[in-house]
């Protein structure tokens, strides 16, 4: 046994369980990868489908994703863009380069994100040029952390479809009810601007507490009043002139021609 | 633990040396990945798979070891697998991976791999070790299913995701208990089973490291 602690020894066991470990380790992350892949596209597609009311269990999703068109925005215009391919832009990223984004102002900022990119990516459902649902992503600070999402909007660009969050850090069975499907039902056929007629006030929606009336209106979370907050706001950003406003609103004046 | 046989390698850290409730190891874990039996399943079947597998690789290769850097070598070969099983995780249960999140990679620091690996398989061969690993990580894996199984029923009403209690969220009759989905109620549901335990098989209860002094006096105390 003394042999095996020699300098040599050592060195030899050392540099050789270096290799074997390093080439199972890079073996498993290089044959594993296009599984992944597809496993967080697909979670990703999922729920683009999910906000939108028009996932279906058993179907591939690679297939049910083809009524989806994904299109670039400028958020500076509200105009579509081939600056950036929206299959591959990551909008996250982007956000944090400062070439690709910009710093907003403390009483702009409701949903405190503190950057905003210049691009996003929009997913229209249906004819493109005519969309039947338009679904925007949308994030904004919770009470814990960071609530990323997305949000459907039906044709009229003020009716609202749906609204799901696939990442937020908020505390299980109060704010994380957020995910309750019972709540998030709520959203479907409520309205950004009161009868579509846009106010100076910006985005008009929003979670009160003591029961939801008007079409405005949605029921705030129980003993969530943080994550509510974040959600109104959130919301309200991204509707607001600052977020998809002016996207929107060329859809809404565009719809209302036809 | 001279004669090990390897039934009672596989059987002894389930219930009468169980590496959480006896030797109150990864504890850590324990809290976090058990408000929900299905997320607690799979924790258990990548600890079971880490700890054999380490404990058979460390076994074969025991006789080679250079005791100065031994505790490397056994770090090495269970981060290697802990990240085989991340990954595998990742690209066939994307699901699960996304809701234990970090947990998997923390199965490095769980101190019920690396004490048997110390302990166990540097002394034996390679099939006791084997067996041994997956004994230990069944004994982890108990626990968890019973602390996943009362937080999962208490907290949301449901067992591996089936409705058994309808919350009255749900228009049912059963108020869900917010606490035992936060981690701290592990804690209590821990320190109950250990209480079972010690009290079907008292030889489990440790001796008091310090006795108090009998009959002292008030002004000796003082």
């Amino acid at each position: 046994m003394a042999s095996n602690d020699s300098i040599k020894k050592t060195l030899t066991v050392a540099f050789a369980l270096c290799i074997v470990c390093s080439v199972i380790v890079s073996t498993a992350a290089v044959a594993l990868r296009p599984q992944q892949q597809f496993n967080q596209e697909a979670d990703r597609k999922s729920n683009i489908l999910q906000v939108a009311g028009l996932y279906e269990t058993g179907v591939p999703i690679t297939e049910q994703f083809e009524q989806v068109t994904a299109r670039a925005v400028d958020l500076r215009t509200g105009e579509y863009t081939d600056e950036v391919d929206p299959e591959t832009y990551d909008q996250f990223s982007a956000s944090r380069d400062p070439a690709q984004s910009r710093t907003l102002s403390g009483e702009k900022d409701i949903a405190g994100l503190s950057r905003q990119e210049n691009y996003s990516v929009v997913y229209l459902v249906g004819d493109p040029q005519d969309p039947d649902q338009i679904i925007v992503p949308v994030r904004g600070q919770g009470l814990w952390g960071l609530m990323r999402g997305y949000l459907a909007l039906q044709g009229d660009a003020n009716t609202i479809e749906g609204i799901t969050f696939y990442s937020h850090s908020e505390t299980p069975g109060l704010g994380g009810e957020v995910d309750n499907p019972k709540w998030k039902a709520q959203w479907e056929g409520k309205q950004v601007y009161p009868d579509g007629e846009v106010g100076e006030g910006g985005p008009e929606i929003a979670l009160v507490k003591g029961g939801a009336s008007g079409a405005t209106e949605v029921d705030a979370l129980s003993g969530a009043t943080l994550t509510s907050k974040g959600v109104t706001n959130l919301v309200q950003f991204w509707l607001s002139d600052a977020g998809f406003g002016n996207y929107l609103s060329k859809i809404r004046d565009s719809s209302e021609g036809a | 633990m001279s004669a090990a046989t390897p039934k009672g390698v596989l059987i002894t850290p389930i219930f009468k040396n169980n590496p959480i409730a006896l030797q109150i190891l990864g504890i850590c874990s324990a809290l976090a990945v058990t408000s929900s039996m299905s997320v607690s399943l799979v924790m258990s079947l990548a600890v079971i798979a880490v700890t054999a597998f380490s404990n058979l690789f460390v076994s074969l290769i025991r006789k080679h070891i250079p005791s100065s850097i031994r505790i490397i070598v056994q770090m090495t070969i269970i981060a290697s697998l802990v990240i085989v099983v991340d990954q595998v995780l990742k690209a066939y249960a994307y699901e699960m991976s996304k809701q234990l999140s970090v947990f998997v990679g923390l199965i490095i620091t769980n101190c019920i791999v690396m004490g048997r690996a110390e302990a166990f398989a540097m002394q034996n061969g390679p099939v006791l070790s084997f067996l041994d690993g997956v004994g230990n990580g069944l004994g982890y894996g108990v626990i968890l299913m019973i602390v996943g199984f009362f937080r999962e029923l208490l907290g949301s009403g449901s067992v591996f995701g089936m409705t058994v209690l309808t919350p009255v969220q749900d228009g049912g009759w059963y108020v869900t208990n917010g606490l035992m989905l936060l981690p701290p109620s592990a804690f209590f549901v821990i320190g109950l089973f250990i209480w079972v335990l010690r009290s079907v098989q008292p030889e489990q209860i440790e001796e008091n490291e310090f006795k108090m002094k009998e009959n002292t006096k008030p002004k000796e105390a003082v």
